[in-house]
């Protein structure tokens, strides 16, 4: 399966949807999406990866590149996960510290630092 | 033996095909469907990996990746041609976090980080090793299999000597 992305509008936060395999071959896709929402002035983010069937650590590299890109406008990256092997690859990076993550969509909206 | 045997031009799109034609490997030599996540993870990081290196220093070489069903379990081989192996010593976290591929760059080389694939990669896996030389690099990765059910077939079992 391929990578499947799409946006809407909560409030001051724009919500991406991920679903299907980020990985080396798709994850160019994902990075041009995020730059493309910083480049049009939307700085905080929730990612919802609820429907990601793989990640790897170019995907999570993509993730990284984005949150440094809203941190460089004060804004946020936050992400959307309830998977256990998803969730494992931010474990093992130590990413689990540097993103916050979120149970659900509505969560994450509502979520300030 | 191995059971399959793969040469890939390194071109991302082939990354994902090495990770089904192994775990489908995999799962006919006996893999626990509890390992299958894992193996796939670990394969892709391992074949991300040296598709990222050959592209950058070996463009023309395929990767070579094997799955074999070895006395001590599912064994599995990703050699590539590229520098030798890196280790993260630090942070992993940080050093993603401080790692910074060129913007614009779209290229597989921004994306591929040879040294935090392997660092995930030994991460995951339990038993793996990572051989290095001038030539390249070869990574091996072991799951235990279930033992083999005895009597199927082969001389002496009580199966054959009933027909």
């Amino acid at each position: 399966m391929d990578l499947s992305l799409s946006t809407r509008t909560e409030g001051d936060r724009t919500v991406v949807v991920v679903g299907g395999e980020i990985d080396v071959y798709t994850a160019p896709k994902l990075r041009e999406q995020l730059i493309d929402l910083v480049s049009s002035g939307q700085y905080h983010l929730v990612v919802d990866m609820e429907g990601v069937e793989f990640l790897d650590s170019t995907g999570l590299g993509v993730l990284v590149g984005g949150l440094k890109r809203v941190r460089a406008h004060e804004g946020s990256l936050r992400l959307v996960c309830t998977q256990e092997r998803i969730l494992k690859i931010f474990r093992i990076t130590g990413l689990t510290k540097v993103f916050p993550i979120h149970a659900t969509v509505e969560e994450a909206v509502a979520a300030t630092d | 033996m191995a059971l399959v045997e793969l040469t890939l031009t390194p071109l991302p799109a082939h990354v994902r095909t090495a990770r089904l034609v192994v775990v489908a490997a995999a799962r006919r030599a006996g893999l626990d469907d509890s390992l299958v996540d894992e193996l796939r993870l670990a394969l892709g990081e391992a074949a991300s990996r040296a598709v990222g290196l050959h592209v950058k220093h070996a463009p023309q070489t395929p990767v070579r990746i094997t799955v074999s069903d070895e006395p001590g379990g599912l064994t599995i081989t990703v050699t590539d041609r590229g520098p030798a192996a890196g280790r993260v010593t630090g942070d992993l976290a940080d050093e993603m976090l401080e790692s910074d591929p060129d913007p614009d760059d779209d290229g597989v080389e921004a994306l591929v980080d040879p040294d935090v694939a392997l660092a995930v990669l030994s991460g995951l896996v339990d038993e793996y090793d990572v051989q290095a030389d001038d030539s390249g690099t070869t990574v091996t990765m072991r799951w235990p299999l279930p033992a083999r059910p005895v009597g199927v077939s082969g001389p002496g079992s009580t199966a054959a000597s009933q027909v």
